[in-house]
């Protein structure tokens, strides 16, 4: 199993296993949905989505697996490391909720993640760079289909726009936690190969601002919330260790099997 | 012009091998033929998304999930294919859909079968994609334009879903004693389910069917199967596994392979909804419906509002 | 032929045989999303051609959930979608004087003429 050192490039195979991290755990929830979406053209839509962001994960796990060397592999990073390891967002691992939440989180994630990966662009790491650039093309239709989703309930009808308060409501304070930078991802700026995620929270908030304006949604003030945050630092809700359980579970019950 | 004639004219058509489009005319009972067995066919690529679903949070390393995740999805796009075909007819989707959820409307039998294990998901692919694939190859040809050509598309796109299911259990048959295990467990739950997807033997009735002569059928159960059960041995042969029927053997006269007797009791049940995941399955396809009645409302909503506010901006 | 072709597969099972249990079931919306109708051009160069049809509440999700649907192997570069009620088509009634016509006008096609062999690339 892998385990951090604090160690240069342990900060880097931190870092790459922070960014595949979101991917994969948001990718794991929104699959949830396959076969159970409101209709079926947005099953198969969200769908599209979990499978750009697993591809996402594979490409940053297998780049930190290279660098780790050894035995270690996307799955062997994916499937044996445990809760107190993944340092994925506290936000991409809460229950999906209802549409609406799975909506408004996707919104979320999807505007900062295009911020992290356009300044990812400019990374001194080839790698790193080709992997923003490559996913940079899908995340910004996600954007585009998440904000658009984001303004139809919004501004659909008064249960939709109920329904999309009370995401926004229960999401934002899980929002912050993008902004505030772990310990690998200062140390992935000072060599310039990460994001200052501090950077992109003035523009975040004001992308994410017009957006929710115009789905007729109360913008929440900065600063006013407390927000959450550990899950960077591998500090995570009780959802994660069940979502773990599960995703893990066959690489668990027969270890060194081939799949 | 008479309905005789214009029967004759459809007729002529069909036995042409020219396609009917939705505009022309067609008999009423043709419609209503196409109407039942395409939304079946719909439902049941809908319903088939959730016993392979059971697995996709599970798959046992990225890229499966990733391939379980496409293949689930492509159901769903069959699935829409199929209501669109069936919109065709004169038959709204939501119409065809609540059809399913009032128990009015089938799906195949097979998907009222439980996932128990990975293993499961390899011979859902190998088995029941193979069986599908064998009566999809055939309906490309079927008489009703839309629906041959979604069957087109469909054959197009289900080319990867049979081999990605034998490719599962292939690792699995040559892994561990406790992955074969699982391998050969989920071969025999599944072998006579696939059987079964064929329908009832072809001389149990006696009545001939119109399907046939309309082209919307091309080969006989029994024949499909036969095809199936030849295709399949062959292929068991490399997986190292076996196929539990003791009756399986080759009969060199015939050049097919001969085979036991389906449990029709089993078989009858299961249509009847006493299979085992009748209830759950249809539950499923219910909640989603239900939970997502207010994201549609909500989506035509707004489509309305900013047609109003578009209108207002051109005036 | 006295055979029995009921599949009970992807198609014919009989109506009289229930299965899963009636359920309540939500008709409000029957209606649904309006339909349209959906045109790929596969390749720069290449016409718009129809590909199927889906639901969708307005044009821009419609292009959207085209785009889901109907490009996931990357079948096109560009969406065209018009909703069905839009699309006015010919009677198949009128095929005989629509398009029989045409059949005699053989000299409209290249084929027609007879021309020497040592002419080429004509």
């Amino acid at each position: 199993m892998y385990q951090p050192v604090n160690t240069q490039a342990a900060n880097l195979v931190n870092y790459l296993l922070h960014l595949g991290d979101n991917a994969l755990i948001l990718s794991q929830r929104n699959s949830e949905w396959c076969g159970h979406g409101p209709v079926l053209e947005q099953d198969i839509a969200i769908t599209n989505i979990s499978l750009d962001l697993i591809g996402q994960a594979r490409s940053f796990y297998q780049y930190a697996a290279s660098l780790e060397g050894g035995d270690a592999t996307e799955d062997s990073l994916a499937y044996l490391r445990g809760e107190r390891t993944y340092l994925n967002c506290l936000m991409n691992e809460l229950p999906n909720g209802d549409w609406g939440q799975t909506i408004m989180r996707q919104f979320f994630f999807s505007v900062y993640q295009q911020l992290l990966y356009n300044a990812l662009l400019q990374s001194r790491d080839e790698t790193v760079a080709a992997i923003a650039e490559k996913s940079l093309k899908e995340v910004t239709y996600h954007v585009r289909w998440s904000s658009e989703w984001v303004i139809r309930l919004g501004d659909g009808t008064d249960e939709s726009h109920a329904r999309m308060e009370k995401a926004l409501n229960m999401l934002w304070s899980y929002t912050g936690e993008f902004f505030m930078p772990a310990g690998y991802e200062t140390a992935a700026v000072a060599e310039g190969i990460g994001a200052d995620v501090a950077a992109l929270q003035q523009r975040w908030m004001e992308q994410v601002a017009a957006v929710l304006q115009e789905a007729t949604l109360p913008v929440p003030v900065a600063g006013k919330t407390w927000m959450q945050s550990g899950g960077k630092e591998g500090k995570h809700s009780e959802h994660l260790g069940f979502l773990l359980a599960e995703m893990q579970y066959l690489q668990r019950a027969y270890p060194g099997a081939t799949w | 012009m008479s309905v005789q004639e214009l029967e004759k004219i459809f007729q002529g058509k069909v036995d042409q091998e020219i396609k009917i489009e939705p505009k022309d005319w067609m008999p009423d009972a043709y419609r209503k033929t196409l109407v039942r067995q395409i939304s079946q066919h719909a439902h049941s690529e809908i319903v088939g998304m959730l016993p392979e679903g059971n697995w996709i949070s599970r798959a046992p390393s990225l890229k499966r999930k990733a391939i379980l995740l496409a293949k689930v999805q492509d159901e769903a796009g069959h699935g829409l294919y199929l209501y669109s075909a069936v919109e065709t007819l004169g038959t709204p989707r939501n119409q065809t859909i609540e059809d399913l959820h009032s128990g009015k409307a089938k799906y195949s039998s097979i998907f009222n079968y439980p996932t128990l294990t990975w293993a499961d998901i390899g011979a859902i692919g190998w088995l029941v994609d193979g069986a599908a694939i064998l009566n999809q190859v055939m309906l490309c040809r079927t008489s009703y334009g839309p629906y041959a050509r979604a069957m087109v598309r469909i054959c197009k796109e289900e080319s990867f879903h049979q081999r990605q299911g034998f490719e599962i259990l292939l690792v699995l048959s040559k892994g561990t004693p406790e992955q074969k295990a699982m391998c050969q467990d989920a071969i025999n739950r599944w072998w006579w389910p696939s059987l079964m997807m064929f329908g009832p033997k072809d001389g149990e009735s006696t009545h001939s069917d119109q399907s046939m002569t309309w082209k919307i059928k091309r080969k006989s159960n029994d024949e499909l199967r036969q095809q199936f059960v030849d295709m399949i041995v062959e292929q068991a042969k490399i997986l190292n596994v076996t196929l539990p029927d003791p009756a399986l053997q080759w009969n060199a006269a015939k050049g097919h392979y001969d085979f036991g007797e389906i449990d029709w009791v089993e078989f009858w049940n299961v249509v009847k909804g006493n299979g085992p995941c009748n209830k759950e399955r249809l539950e499923a396809r219910r909640k989603a419906w239900d939970e997502g009645a207010w994201v549609r409302d909500a989506a035509a909503a707004f489509a309305e509002k900013r047609a109003a506010r578009q209108a207002q901006q051109v005036a | 032929m006295n055979i029995r072709l009921t599949k009970y597969y992807y198609g014919d099972i009989p109506e009289e045989n229930t299965g899963g249990g009636a359920g309540t079931v939500t008709v409000k919306d029957v209606a649904g999303w309006p339909l349209w109708e959906v045109f790929i051009r596969s390749k720069q160069g290449l016409d718009h051609k129809h590909v199927g049809s889906l639901q969708a509440a307005d044009a821009q999700m419609a292009i959207e959930n085209a785009r889901d649907v109907y490009t996931r192997r990357s079948e096109g570069i560009s969406i065209w979608v018009v909703e069905s009620k839009h699309i006015h088509a010919s009677n198949p009634d009128d095929a005989g004087a629509f398009y029989e016509p045409a059949n005699d006008k053989v000299y409209r096609h290249p084929t027609f003429y007879d021309l020497p062999e040592e002419l080429k690339h004509m």
